[in-house]
């Protein structure tokens, strides 16, 4: 099962007769592809209930306070559905990083609060590092221990979330503990932009530039579509596959750092439930739930989606009671999608070989 | 080299016994013993009652859930079922409805749901884990949505002494005995008939299931429908015992039920499980949380050790193929010839 963004790059390996080389200029290549992508449906979608809303009330968008709420609030969403992706084309998921956001959420606070004067980044890189580091005992238990990664999530979601209830009692760090200047960036801006939602923007990118181009990046999406051909082909699946739960470790590290800038409010309960969020923002986003297929941009449009709609239901006259349906019939919608374009895809190939 | 049909290694007295279903059970009796004797008032005579009815919901969800994973599939939104089939009961109680009868729309509306996801996943082919994501959220939904932030709670003793009393001999509460029926139920239904063996056989290849004569897609559409309506009644039970119909009951349930499931044996990927393990692993983290609580510790080191359980339970398959493999290097070392057939027979 090859992915639509691995079109582009695996066509010399592919008969000639199934892919032509491109009669167009790289730049009409570069806006079919975009307007032909998976990843164009969510953000029409998208766009529509931003449009819908504004319309119906202006200041949804066009006062400074929800424009800067628009970007900021899917950031922390946005961060663990990048890493999430990662794990699910691999064909793996991870349900953890709830409980590995509410570690690294109680341990911003802690350190500021044991710790007067704690620079700013050393706070950022030890919550990069803690994220990490649980991520990665996901990843040894899945990969040596080859136990299914839903298991072995589902057991650390417990042992983690257990770890801070341990740690934070029912101690709860407040807005005043922390200092002024983390606080400031959960509502500084650059040229408008919320800080918060520029750093979502650079992971998406590195991440996603990583996937598209690297090697580690491709063998993922080989692993994800065929775990026994990418063995035998010779990939180093097991440090692929460790790399995968690290790197989602690490940014759901980095979103419990981000929740503290952004919330100020830190109990142990932090971010209890988000993980199916972000597994439905990855499903949202195209990516396809048995790995192989789909990109971490779709991963995050499809966060930003989730967390935009809470806020503009209410807007659009929906109590905000049926918000969570309204998501259920999204991710529906989404996987039929898939199987829809799936089918459609595998048509155009089959008439492709029965025409050659 | 000619290849018969190995006869087994052990005999079935050994391989009845020696099982993960009996360690877990094993597991469930010693730290009973343990909690009965060293955990003050866990001998009480209140104890277990109340242990079998915080448990009661659970007990009742991993029945199903038990032919859905050894199909090689999953059920998430088992608990969204469950808050939607309690505000139901609650809001058409308080618009006047009879308890009886809204329950019996409750549990058809439960049904319904497990209908939606058994055609989804068994007749459009969709993923069960993301379609049962969906619903989570759907149901979830339409939970909250039917009774915002509100909650029904004037509920008739006499129904909810139903899921709240028990039997002045022996203190059993009334659940138990629904529950038992269709523990033995289901126990039949999953071991005892063609359509169980069906269940297993679509765990292990779908395809050879199909081909030696399983519908594999209304089988699985049956066990989806089953854990809808089983939740749904779990949902009632909830309802009446904590007295309360809130859209946000039981969230988080499915977790608990499926780790439930998976710690009785229940292999993730289909095929593999038996109801005996499932109903020992229920009662074991039930047993475990309950005595512990008496112990004073607290949830977050009960959520510790389950998670570690289940983490070691899964392991231990691992830990053990790689004991055995060892062995079996041994054996063949000593020149022994018989690694091969135990192979083919394993």
């Amino acid at each position: 099962m090859s992915d639509t963004s691995t079109r582009g790059h695996e066509a010399a390996d592919q008969p000639v007769t199934l892919v032509h080389p491109s009669s167009q200029s790289p730049v009409q290549r570069a806006v079919t592809t975009v307007v032909r992508s998976r990843e164009i449906a969510i953000v029409l979608v998208l766009l529509l209930i931003i449009a819908a809303a504004t319309v119906k009330t202006p200041s949804f968008l066009f006062s400074g306070n929800s424009w800067r709420d628009l970007l900021l609030t899917p950031a922390i969403l946005m961060l663990l559905a990048v890493g999430e992706a990662v794990v699910v084309l691999t064909r793996n998921v991870d349900l953890s990083v709830g409980s590995t956001l509410a570690i690294t959420a109680y341990l911003t606070g802690r350190l500021f609060v044991d710790n007067p004067g704690i620079p700013i980044i050393v706070v950022v890189l030890a919550g990069l590092v803690v994220g990490a580091l649980l991520g990665m005992v996901n990843g040894l238990l899945v990969a040596l221990g080859k136990v299914p990664a839903l298991v072995i999530t589902l057991g650390t979601l417990y042992i983690y979330r257990g770890a801070v209830l341990t740690w934070a009692g029912s101690n709860r760090i407040n807005a005043s503990d922390l200092p002024d200047s983390f606080l400031n960036l959960g509502t500084q801006t650059v040229l408008s932009i919320p800080v918060l939602f520029l750093v979502a923007v650079v992971v998406l990118a590195v991440v996603g530039y990583f996937l598209h181009t690297a090697r580690a990046g491709r063998d993922m999406y080989a692993i994800g579509s065929d775990p026994d051909a990418a063995q035998l082909y010779g990939l180093r699946v097991r440090r692929r596959l460790m790399g995968a739960f690290l790197l989602s470790g690490a940014l759901a590290g980095l979103a419990g750092v981000v929740y503290a800038a952004r919330y100020g409010t830190i109990s142990s309960g932090a971010g209890t439930g988000i993980e199916l969020q972000a597994v439905g923002a990855v499903v949202i986003g195209g990516v396809a739930i048995f790995g192989g297929s789909g990109t971490v941009w779709g991963a995050a449009i499809g966060a930003v989606l989730l967390v935009t709609i809470n806020r503009a239901l209410p807007i659009l006259g929906i109590q905000d009671f049926w918000q969570q349906a309204v998501v259920g019939v999204l991710i529906l919608g989404a996987i039929v999608l898939d199987r829809v374009l799936s089918a459609r895809r595998a048509r155009t190939l089959i008439k492709a070989r029965d025409a050659a | 080299m000619t290849r018969s049909y190995a006869a087994h290694q052990h005999p079935l007295w050994r391989r009845a016994l020696v099982t993960r279903e009996v360690a877990v059970i094993g597991l469930l009796v010693v730290v009973l013993v343990w909690a009965s004797s060293a955990v003050p008032n866990f001998s009480g005579p209140l104890t277990l009652p109340f242990l079998l009815l915080d448990v009661a919901p659970i007990l009742l969800i991993a029945l199903p859930m038990t032919l859905v994973i050894i199909t090689g599939e999953i059920d998430l939104s088992v608990a969204s079922v469950v808050g939607l089939s309690s505000v139901l009961l609650g809001s058409l109680h308080q618009h006047g409805m009879s308890i009886p009868l809204a329950a019996l729309v409750a549990l058809f509306v439960g049904l319904l749901c497990g209908l939606f996801n058994g055609f989804l996943v068994a007749y459009v082919g969709l993923p069960s884990l993301a379609v049962t994501i969906g619903t989570l959220a759907l149901y979830r939904g339409l939970a909250v949505g039917i009774l915002g932030t509100t909650a029904v709670t004037d509920f008739p003793t006499r129904w909810t002494d139903l899921a709240q009393q028990w039997t002045t001999v022996g203190r059993i509460p009334y659940i138990v005995f629904p529950i038992l029926v269709l523990a033995v139920v289901f126990g039949l239904l999953l071991h005892f008939t063609s359509f169980g063996r069906g269940i297993f056989d679509i765990g292990l290849n779908a395809e050879a299931a199909h081909f030696s004569g399983v519908d594999v897609a209304r089988a699985k559409l049956v066990t989806f429908v089953l854990t809808g309506l089983v939740s749904a009644l779990a949902g009632i039970d909830y309802t009446l015992r904590y007295g309360s119909a809130r859209g946000d009951n039981a969230t988080g349930l499915e977790l608990q039920v499926i780790a439930a499931v998976l710690l009785g044996g229940v292999s993730i990927f289909g095929g593999r499980g038996a109801l005996h393990g499932v109903l020992g692993g229920v009662l074991l983290i039930g047993v475990i949380s309950s005595a512990l609580r008496l112990e004073n510790v607290t949830v977050n080191v009960i959520n510790i050790i389950i998670g570690l359980l289940l983490v070691l339970s899964v392991m231990s398959t691992s830990l053990l193929a790689w004991v055995s493999a060892l062995r079996r290097g041994i054996a063949t070392r000593r020149g022994h010839s018989g690694s091969e057939m135990r192979r083919a027979a394993a």
